[in-house]
């Protein structure tokens, strides 16, 4: 290193023009590896590890019982039906329209008067991960000194968004350790003292990570304090469908929102509820005073979308588009991720079930309380490298497990890490 | 704040009705904080926290300017007349002016489909076969950087969504650091301009361009387009590129190139890649932003990538790593469509060989409407003006030396719709409107100032 430091400081001395291969000091030296993402660095390490009975409940990508991914079948003929016969230029900045406006009725209702009356403000997104991205550097453009508070804990990426977006965040009490639920009279005393006119993320239904959410009760008295409050509801809905089983079900929350006169937000992802995990497709909305407001700020998310990526990949727009646009497509699609959710729950059942056989000391209805693709199992972080380390079993530390990644033919031996794991604990 | 103590008197009477109230009232009452908007009424003596309920946080938001080049194509589908002629788009178009789905595209997606694919997450970093074949087709397989592992290649949102992870990075890793552009594009870091087009010549200011280059404080980044300049069509000569790349290399600055048209330029993937070889030959460190839309027609499907070729394998390594980082909490990962059509393309060699020919064929159609374009012009034309910057140019786009008022002739005369710049595509045209396009140009030229 020192050696190549006062070559390549000869070499930066030398004026005249340098011919040949000839290395000048790199420009890249002070730029420090990234530290490993904690949820895609589990699936690396998973795929590395060579052992015949490695369970991977880290990611959250769906598996059938056979722990294959699975591509729907309303997808498959969607593809179908869309290969090779259009040529697609760029779509419009915002998006496919189509797409978005059938996210919209998904959303906010099949019938909803603030579609008719043309009140939202929506583009087509990068997944849901897009969604947020825009909607943050949408909140740090037009409310420059906001906050965002985030529930604790959330989705690790979320951090991340609104960081790099420049908008600093606070956090409001989610998850309660001790009964492995929703603290809910945390999360109501931090929204009361937030200061009035606060933005708050809020997770639509399955939480990340901890799959704990509010009753229908505990939404209403959330919604009436953050009236009450001022604040900017941001909800995050990536489950739609796959929580429940019933996407009308589990939009329950902003209904809510929407019946209590907020103004919202949104982030939508198609990646779990339909499987389009790599298409990156997505829709973010706001919800507007009137159809003036919402074509103003429709502009201004394009203004930011633009300079990102210019226009959205059409791939995945047109599936959501052919599949949510033609009615027998569609009971198809409700049947398919109905099928995936009941799946998971009896999952859920059946690894419980699985524990308490076992005689462990710990109470394990989390388990079945808890909804969509995630369990916060309890487990320290000392107790998941065991798991990974002693029975192959990958997940991330904050003992978060993926139920997609679990099926008939691992969760005995799932259960039986954990209880060995734990039973003394 | 003020709003804060004039909300926090919280009264117990919020209800749906006297927020609606309020809206009506609320052009009287309202109080812009830092961009929010709060509004109070007041009833019976107390101030009531009504107004929070239905009033919109994105009240003052302006309505975005509308996008140029957005503008000329609907004004294009506005108009009625059989002449009309669509000059803005960017989008190759057939002789018969139809858009074109390559036929190595079809392939590959049936292949695809056939296949049954699954559609998991990609890495954050992309399609690592997609990875591989776009460093090997911009540098050469058997380049010396790729084999040494000294290239971070990273999928991005086609063009532009790897110019902003560069863009992304600078911002990052070089606080301060300028950086040089031929025309603003992108404006995410602070840019200055460095000379290039010379309306005289209609070509290339060389000298006003390496003066500004080597007048630029040490370390900047300079942005330049691999082939086919964008919107000008005007390449520097290799003699031109090795001259640009010493004073580069004196002033210590880091070459940043956009290559949006490898293959679509000239027809030859290697002859359009020869600009950024040169560079990295000389032992740079390079950043390149590559595009698929033109040249495999991908253009919807958003595919792209990020190079850092870098001075060793570790920094290649961290760099990429940052880049990573830079993606997740923008995307997380990218769409994965694009980027396996492209990789089956090149990865197949009777789809690689087809796709180089339909590349040739484009190229060509281009070529040979510059050629019937400029003969129209110069057996038209008697003035002595030279118009052989129209062969001379490249690529997509060419600057025509209208000004304003000129281009404005041109569409509201003869119905041909183009950038306000003077910039046409010639991708939008065919043989058989090449005479009337040499028609309204000249009339545009001499009879409008």
């Amino acid at each position: 290193m020192a050696i190549r430091n006062s070559l390549s400081g000869q070499l930066l001395r030398r004026s005249s023009a340098v011919s040949g291969a000839r290395f000048i000091s790199s420009w890249f030296r002070s730029i420090e590896p990234a530290p490993k993402d904690p949820i895609l660095g589990v699936t690396e390490a998973f795929l590395a590890d060579q052992s015949p009975n490695k369970v991977n409940v880290g990611v959250g990508a769906y598996r059938d019982d056979n722990g294959k991914p699975v591509v729907l079948e309303c997808v498959r003929e969607a593809e179908r039906r869309i290969a090779g016969s259009q040529f697609m230029e760029y779509l419009p900045i915002g998006g496919s329209v189509k797409m978005v406006e059938e996210s919209l009725k998904l959303a906010y209702g099949e019938n909803s008067e603030f579609i008719k009356d043309k009140r939202i403000g929506a583009v087509q997104a990068l997944s849901g991960t897009g969604a947020c991205r825009i909607f943050a550097a949408f909140q740090h453009r037009f409310h420059p000194t906001s906050q965002i508070y985030i529930p604790v804990p959330t989705w690790a990426n979320h951090h991340n968004i609104w960081r790099d977006a420049g908008v600093p965040m606070k956090t409001f009490r989610y998850y309660h350790p001790e009964s492995r639920g929703l603290d809910f009279s945390g999360l109501m005393e931090d929204i009361k003292n937030a200061p009035d006119g606060s933005f708050f993320l809020l997770h639509a239904c399955a939480h990340n990570p901890t799959g704990v959410d509010p009753s229908e009760e505990q939404w209403r008295e959330i919604s009436s304090l953050i009236k009450v409050k001022g604040h900017f509801p941001f909800f995050d809905m990536a489950y739609q469908g796959f929580a429940s089983g019933d996407p009308e079900r589990d939009a329950k929350a902003i209904r809510i929102f929407l019946e209590d006169g907020h103004l919202i937000g949104l982030a939508q992802s198609y990646a779990k509820n339909m499987g389009l995990y790599g298409q990156r497709v997505g829709c973010l909305s706001v919800l507007c005073e009137d159809e003036k407001q919402a074509v103003a700020v429709k502009s201004q998310l394009q203004l930011l979308a633009r300079p990102m990526y210019s226009n959205p990949p059409v791939h995945g727009a047109l599936i959501v588009s052919t599949v949510l646009g033609d009615p027998e497509l569609k009971n198809l699609w409700l049947k398919e991720v109905k099928v995936m959710a009941d799946r998971i729950i009896g999952m859920r059942a059946t690894l419980r079930e699985n524990l308490e056989k076992l005689g462990s000391p710990l109470p394990w209805q989390h388990i079945t309380n808890q909804i969509g693709m995630f369990c916060y199992s309890g487990l320290t972080p000392e107790q998941v490298d065991r798991m990974t380390n002693e029975f192959h079993i990958y997940m991330t530390r904050n003992g978060r497990i993926s139920m997609a990644g679990l099926n008939t033919g691992n969760v005995g031996y799932v259960a039986n890490a954990i209880h060995e794991i734990t039973k003394s604990a | 704040m003020a709003s804060s103590s004039v909300l926090s008197v919280a009264a117990q009477c919020v209800s749906r009705n006297a927020s609606s109230l309020s809206i009506n009232e609320t052009h009287k009452g309202k109080a812009k904080l830092g961009g929010s908007t709060l509004r109070f009424s007041k009833s019976s003596g107390r101030i009531s926290m009504t107004v929070a309920v239905n009033v919109s946080r994105f009240e003052g938001i302006p309505m975005a300017p509308p996008d140029p080049i957005l503008g000329v194509s609907e004004a294009f589908r506005a108009d009625t007349s059989d002449a009309k002629l669509n000059l803005g788009v960017g989008a190759y178009r057939t002789e018969e002016l139809q858009p074109y789905v390559l036929n190595v595209v079809k392939k590959a997606e049936n292949l695809m489909l056939e296949r049954g694919d699954n559609k998991e997450y990609l890495p954050i970093e992309g399609l690592a076969a997609f990875n591989k074949a776009t460093a090997e087709l911009l540098l050469g397989a058997d380049n010396p950087a790729i084999k040494e592992q000294r290239v971070a290649t990273v999928q991005g949102l086609s063009g532009t969504g790897s110019l902003r992870l560069g863009a992304a990075l600078i911002e990052r890793y070089f606080p301060g650091a300028k950086v040089l552009i031929s025309a603003p594009t992108w404006g995410v870091v602070p840019w200055s301009e460095y000379r290039y087009y010379d309306p005289r010549t209609v070509g290339l200011d060389f000298e006003g361009m390496i003066e500004d280059i080597k007048a630029a404080p040490e370390g900047t980044f300079v942005l330049l387009h691999g082939c086919a300049h964008n919107p000008t069509g005007i390449d520097p000569t290799l003699e031109q590129w090795e001259k640009i790349a010493d004073v580069i290399q004196q002033k210590n600055h880091i070459p940043f190139f956009d290559v949006a048209y490898q293959g679509f330029a000239s027809g030859s993937l290697d002859e359009d890649a020869a600009s950024v070889r040169l560079f990295v030959a000389r032992g740079m460190e390079v950043l390149v932003a590559q595009s698929y839309s033109k040249n495999l027609g991908l253009y919807a499907e958003r595919i792209g990538a990020m190079n850092v070729i870098s001075s060793s394998s570790e920094s290649a390594t961290r760099v990429k790593s940052q880049l990573k980082r830079l993606a997740r909490p923008m995307y997380s990962n990218p769409p994965v469509h694009g980027a396996k059509i492209v990789a089956n393309v090149v990865g197949t060699p009777a789809l690689f060989d087809e796709w180089k020919a339909e590349m040739e064929m484009m190229a060509g159609r281009i070529k040979n409407v510059r050629q019937k374009l400029y003969d129209s012009i110069s057996s038209k034309d008697k003035s002595g003006k030279d118009w052989s910057f129209i062969l001379k140019q490249i690529g997509m786009f060419s600057y025509t030396g209208l000004n304003k008022n000129q281009s404005d002739n041109m569409t509201n005369k003869w119905h041909v719709y183009m950038t306000k710049d003077g910039r046409i595509s010639l991708a939008g045209l065919s043989l058989a409107k090449c005479e009337y396009l040499a028609d309204a140009i000249i009339d545009s030229f001499h009879n409008v100032s």
